[in-house]
Protein backbone atom coordinates (compact mmCIF):
# COMPACT_ATOMS: atom_id res chain seq x y z
CA UNK A 1 0.00 0.00 0.00
CA UNK A 2 1.27 3.48 -0.84
CA UNK A 3 2.44 5.65 2.02
CA UNK A 4 0.74 8.99 2.61
CA UNK A 5 3.94 10.73 1.47
CA UNK A 6 4.37 8.60 -1.69
CA UNK A 7 6.40 10.56 -4.24
CA UNK A 8 7.76 13.11 -1.74
CA UNK A 9 11.11 13.44 -0.01
CA UNK A 10 11.91 15.09 3.34
CA UNK A 11 11.86 18.85 2.83
CA UNK A 12 9.46 18.79 -0.12
CA UNK A 13 6.59 21.26 -0.01
CA UNK A 14 3.44 19.17 -0.27
CA UNK A 15 0.70 21.80 0.02
CA UNK A 16 0.41 25.58 -0.05
CA UNK A 17 -2.44 28.02 0.45
CA UNK A 18 -2.89 31.75 0.56
CA UNK A 19 -5.90 33.36 2.22
CA UNK A 20 -6.99 36.99 2.46
CA UNK A 21 -8.37 37.73 5.94
CA UNK A 22 -10.81 40.62 6.22
CA UNK A 23 -12.83 42.01 9.13
CA UNK A 24 -15.70 40.00 7.67
CA UNK A 25 -13.61 36.82 8.15
CA UNK A 26 -13.22 37.70 11.84
CA UNK A 27 -16.95 38.24 12.35
CA UNK A 28 -17.63 34.93 10.64
CA UNK A 29 -15.07 33.10 12.80
CA UNK A 30 -16.38 34.74 15.97
CA UNK A 31 -19.86 33.43 15.24
CA UNK A 32 -18.67 29.97 14.21
CA UNK A 33 -16.37 29.51 17.20
CA UNK A 34 -18.20 31.44 19.90
CA UNK A 35 -15.11 33.58 20.59
CA UNK A 36 -16.55 37.10 20.88
CA UNK A 37 -13.53 38.79 22.45
CA UNK A 38 -13.90 42.42 21.26
CA UNK A 39 -10.18 42.72 20.42
CA UNK A 40 -11.19 40.85 17.27
CA UNK A 41 -13.70 43.47 16.11
CA UNK A 42 -13.13 46.77 17.97
CA UNK A 43 -9.99 48.84 17.38
CA UNK A 44 -10.59 50.93 20.51
CA UNK A 45 -10.71 47.86 22.75
CA UNK A 46 -7.67 46.32 21.05
CA UNK A 47 -5.68 49.53 21.50
CA UNK A 48 -6.73 49.82 25.15
CA UNK A 49 -4.88 46.58 25.90
CA UNK A 50 -1.73 47.62 24.07
CA UNK A 51 -2.34 46.15 20.63
CA UNK A 52 -1.98 48.10 17.37
CA UNK A 53 -5.58 47.38 16.41
CA UNK A 54 -7.98 44.55 15.61
CA UNK A 55 -6.22 41.22 15.22
CA UNK A 56 -7.30 37.83 13.94
CA UNK A 57 -8.22 35.10 16.43
CA UNK A 58 -5.12 32.93 16.88
CA UNK A 59 -7.36 29.91 16.46
CA UNK A 60 -8.56 31.25 13.10
CA UNK A 61 -4.96 31.34 11.88
CA UNK A 62 -4.33 27.88 13.33
CA UNK A 63 -7.50 26.62 11.67
CA UNK A 64 -6.84 27.96 8.19
CA UNK A 65 -3.19 26.84 8.30
CA UNK A 66 -4.14 23.17 8.47
CA UNK A 67 -6.81 23.32 5.76
CA UNK A 68 -4.37 22.74 2.85
CA UNK A 69 -3.05 19.66 4.69
CA UNK A 70 -6.50 18.12 5.14
CA UNK A 71 -7.33 18.93 1.51
CA UNK A 72 -4.09 17.20 0.40
CA UNK A 73 -4.81 14.22 2.67
CA UNK A 74 -8.35 13.71 1.36
CA UNK A 75 -9.84 10.47 2.66
CA UNK A 76 -6.50 8.62 2.79
CA UNK A 77 -5.89 9.50 6.43
CA UNK A 78 -6.58 11.93 9.23
CA UNK A 79 -4.72 14.49 11.29
CA UNK A 80 -3.61 12.72 14.48
CA UNK A 81 -1.76 15.64 16.09
CA UNK A 82 -1.55 19.37 15.45
CA UNK A 83 0.34 21.97 17.46
CA UNK A 84 1.36 25.60 17.09
CA UNK A 85 2.86 28.46 19.04
CA UNK A 86 1.26 31.88 18.56
CA UNK A 87 4.29 34.07 17.86
CA UNK A 88 2.97 37.33 16.35
CA UNK A 89 -0.47 38.90 16.00
CA UNK A 90 -2.12 39.02 12.58
CA UNK A 91 -3.46 42.57 12.32
CA UNK A 92 -6.49 42.93 10.08
CA UNK A 93 -7.19 46.33 8.49
CA UNK A 94 -10.69 47.85 8.56
CA UNK A 95 -10.64 48.00 4.77
CA UNK A 96 -9.05 45.46 2.48
CA UNK A 97 -7.38 42.34 3.77
CA UNK A 98 -4.18 40.85 5.10
CA UNK A 99 -2.79 37.91 3.19
CA UNK A 100 -1.72 34.85 5.19
CA UNK A 101 0.36 32.26 3.33
CA UNK A 102 0.83 28.66 4.39
CA UNK A 103 3.45 26.23 3.17
CA UNK A 104 3.43 22.65 4.44
CA UNK A 105 6.55 20.59 3.96
CA UNK A 106 7.41 17.00 4.78
CA UNK A 107 9.52 17.08 7.95
CA UNK A 108 9.66 13.47 9.13
CA UNK A 109 8.37 10.05 8.20
CA UNK A 110 8.06 7.11 10.54
CA UNK A 111 8.41 3.45 9.80
CA UNK A 112 6.14 2.88 6.79
CA UNK A 113 4.28 0.18 8.76
CA UNK A 114 3.09 2.90 11.18
CA UNK A 115 2.58 5.21 8.26
CA UNK A 116 2.75 8.45 10.23
CA UNK A 117 4.25 11.55 8.69
CA UNK A 118 5.03 14.93 10.24
CA UNK A 119 4.54 18.10 8.23
CA UNK A 120 6.06 21.43 9.21
CA UNK A 121 3.95 24.51 8.52
CA UNK A 122 5.44 27.87 7.61
CA UNK A 123 2.76 30.51 8.18
CA UNK A 124 3.54 34.11 7.27
CA UNK A 125 1.78 37.39 6.59
CA UNK A 126 2.48 39.35 3.42
CA UNK A 127 5.26 41.39 5.06
CA UNK A 128 7.14 38.16 5.81
CA UNK A 129 6.28 37.94 9.51
CA UNK A 130 6.06 34.40 10.86
CA UNK A 131 2.80 34.27 12.81
CA UNK A 132 2.80 30.63 13.91
CA UNK A 133 5.92 28.98 15.28
CA UNK A 134 6.63 25.33 16.12
CA UNK A 135 3.73 24.44 13.82
CA UNK A 136 3.59 20.71 13.13
CA UNK A 137 0.89 18.40 11.83
CA UNK A 138 1.10 14.63 12.17
CA UNK A 139 -0.96 12.70 9.64
CA UNK A 140 -1.94 9.09 10.08
CA UNK A 141 -3.39 6.56 7.67
CA UNK A 142 -6.90 5.41 8.57
CA UNK B 1 -3.66 39.06 41.60
CA UNK B 2 -1.39 36.11 40.90
CA UNK B 3 -2.00 32.57 39.79
CA UNK B 4 -2.67 30.16 42.65
CA UNK B 5 0.07 27.47 42.55
CA UNK B 6 -2.34 25.01 44.14
CA UNK B 7 -4.17 24.89 40.80
CA UNK B 8 -1.61 22.35 39.61
CA UNK B 9 -3.22 18.94 39.04
CA UNK B 10 -6.68 20.34 39.69
CA UNK B 11 -9.29 18.41 37.71
CA UNK B 12 -12.52 20.22 36.87
CA UNK B 13 -15.97 18.70 36.57
CA UNK B 14 -16.82 17.34 33.10
CA UNK B 15 -18.68 19.85 30.93
CA UNK B 16 -22.31 19.42 29.96
CA UNK B 17 -22.68 17.07 26.95
CA UNK B 18 -22.07 18.83 23.62
CA UNK B 19 -23.63 17.46 20.45
CA UNK B 20 -21.54 18.19 17.36
CA UNK B 21 -24.02 19.62 14.86
CA UNK B 22 -23.86 19.17 11.09
CA UNK B 23 -24.56 22.83 10.36
CA UNK B 24 -22.05 23.91 13.05
CA UNK B 25 -19.38 21.80 11.36
CA UNK B 26 -20.17 23.40 8.00
CA UNK B 27 -20.22 26.89 9.50
CA UNK B 28 -16.91 26.34 11.31
CA UNK B 29 -15.29 24.80 8.21
CA UNK B 30 -16.32 27.82 6.11
CA UNK B 31 -14.95 30.18 8.76
CA UNK B 32 -11.49 28.54 8.66
CA UNK B 33 -11.43 28.35 4.85
CA UNK B 34 -11.65 24.54 4.93
CA UNK B 35 -13.21 23.63 1.61
CA UNK B 36 -12.61 19.85 1.57
CA UNK B 37 -15.91 18.10 0.72
CA UNK B 38 -15.85 15.84 3.83
CA UNK B 39 -16.51 18.96 5.98
CA UNK B 40 -19.56 20.03 3.98
CA UNK B 41 -21.06 17.18 1.99
CA UNK B 42 -22.63 14.24 3.85
CA UNK B 43 -22.34 11.97 0.80
CA UNK B 44 -18.62 12.74 0.47
CA UNK B 45 -18.10 12.06 4.19
CA UNK B 46 -19.99 8.77 4.00
CA UNK B 47 -18.03 7.76 0.89
CA UNK B 48 -14.85 8.42 2.91
CA UNK B 49 -16.07 6.07 5.64
CA UNK B 50 -17.53 8.53 8.15
CA UNK B 51 -21.07 8.59 9.50
CA UNK B 52 -21.58 12.33 8.81
CA UNK B 53 -19.66 15.50 7.97
CA UNK B 54 -16.18 15.61 9.52
CA UNK B 55 -15.17 18.50 11.78
CA UNK B 56 -11.95 20.33 10.81
CA UNK B 57 -8.95 19.65 13.10
CA UNK B 58 -9.34 22.80 15.21
CA UNK B 59 -13.09 22.35 15.82
CA UNK B 60 -12.46 20.85 19.30
CA UNK B 61 -11.51 24.36 20.49
CA UNK B 62 -15.25 25.07 20.62
CA UNK B 63 -15.64 22.35 23.25
CA UNK B 64 -12.30 22.97 24.96
CA UNK B 65 -13.30 26.63 25.36
CA UNK B 66 -16.03 25.56 27.78
CA UNK B 67 -13.39 23.98 30.02
CA UNK B 68 -11.11 27.02 29.77
CA UNK B 69 -14.02 29.15 30.96
CA UNK B 70 -14.26 26.89 34.03
CA UNK B 71 -10.57 27.45 34.70
CA UNK B 72 -10.57 31.21 34.11
CA UNK B 73 -13.70 31.85 36.15
CA UNK B 74 -12.68 29.59 39.04
CA UNK B 75 -12.71 31.92 42.06
CA UNK B 76 -9.55 30.40 43.55
CA UNK B 77 -7.50 30.41 40.33
CA UNK B 78 -6.24 33.97 40.60
CA UNK B 79 -6.16 34.42 36.83
CA UNK B 80 -6.75 37.97 35.59
CA UNK B 81 -8.64 37.36 32.33
CA UNK B 82 -7.67 40.74 30.88
CA UNK B 83 -3.99 39.71 30.99
CA UNK B 84 -4.39 36.31 29.33
CA UNK B 85 -2.74 35.62 25.98
CA UNK B 86 -2.96 32.30 24.13
CA UNK B 87 0.62 31.00 23.91
CA UNK B 88 0.54 27.45 22.57
CA UNK B 89 -2.13 25.07 21.39
CA UNK B 90 -2.04 21.36 20.67
CA UNK B 91 -4.55 18.69 19.71
CA UNK B 92 -3.95 14.94 19.80
CA UNK B 93 -6.68 12.96 18.10
CA UNK B 94 -7.80 9.34 18.23
CA UNK B 95 -10.08 10.23 15.32
CA UNK B 96 -11.76 13.35 13.94
CA UNK B 97 -14.98 14.59 15.52
CA UNK B 98 -17.97 14.01 13.27
CA UNK B 99 -21.46 15.46 13.32
CA UNK B 100 -23.63 13.53 15.75
CA UNK B 101 -20.86 12.96 18.29
CA UNK B 102 -22.10 13.63 21.83
CA UNK B 103 -19.07 14.58 23.92
CA UNK B 104 -17.94 15.88 27.29
CA UNK B 105 -14.64 17.54 28.19
CA UNK B 106 -12.63 17.37 31.40
CA UNK B 107 -9.83 19.83 32.14
CA UNK B 108 -6.75 19.14 34.23
CA UNK B 109 -4.09 21.74 35.02
CA UNK B 110 -0.78 20.09 34.08
CA UNK B 111 1.84 22.80 34.47
CA UNK B 112 2.31 26.21 36.06
CA UNK B 113 5.53 28.01 35.27
CA UNK B 114 6.81 31.53 35.92
CA UNK B 115 9.11 33.16 33.42
CA UNK B 116 10.23 36.75 33.21
CA UNK B 117 7.35 38.11 35.26
CA UNK B 118 4.76 36.13 33.30
CA UNK B 119 3.00 32.97 34.39
CA UNK B 120 2.26 30.13 31.99
CA UNK B 121 -0.64 27.83 32.81
CA UNK B 122 -0.90 24.64 30.77
CA UNK B 123 -4.06 22.58 30.85
CA UNK B 124 -5.24 19.42 29.12
CA UNK B 125 -8.88 19.05 28.18
CA UNK B 126 -9.77 15.44 27.44
CA UNK B 127 -12.76 15.13 25.13
CA UNK B 128 -14.60 11.82 25.17
CA UNK B 129 -17.96 10.63 23.93
CA UNK B 130 -20.61 10.28 26.61
CA UNK B 131 -20.07 6.51 26.23
CA UNK B 132 -16.45 7.05 27.31
CA UNK B 133 -14.61 6.74 23.97
CA UNK B 134 -11.58 9.06 23.94
CA UNK B 135 -11.58 11.31 20.86
CA UNK B 136 -9.18 14.20 21.34
CA UNK B 137 -6.97 15.79 23.99
CA UNK B 138 -6.65 19.57 23.61
CA UNK B 139 -3.75 21.25 25.40
CA UNK B 140 -3.47 25.01 25.83
CA UNK B 141 -0.78 27.12 27.36
CA UNK B 142 -2.15 30.45 28.52
CA UNK B 143 0.31 33.23 29.28
CA UNK B 144 -0.80 35.57 32.06
CA UNK B 145 1.20 38.74 31.54
CA UNK B 146 2.85 40.25 34.60
CA UNK B 147 1.45 43.38 36.25
CA UNK B 148 4.09 45.63 34.68
CA UNK B 149 3.60 44.05 31.21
Amino acid sequence: MATLWEGHDIGDVIATESVGITRNSLVRYAGASGDFNPIHYRDDVAKSVGLDGVLAHGMLTMGLAVAPVTAWLGDRGFVSSYQVRFTKPVYVPAEGSVKVSVSASLAKTDDPTDGLATLALAVTTEDGTTVLGKAFVVVSPR
Amino acid sequence: MSVNPELLDTVFEPTEPYVVGREKVREFASAVFATAPIHHDVDAAVAAGYSDVVAPPTFPIVIQEKTLQQLLSHPGAGIDFSRVVHGDQKFEYQRPLVAGDDVVATLRVTKIQSLGGHTMVTSESTITTIAGEPVVVATSTLVIRGEEG
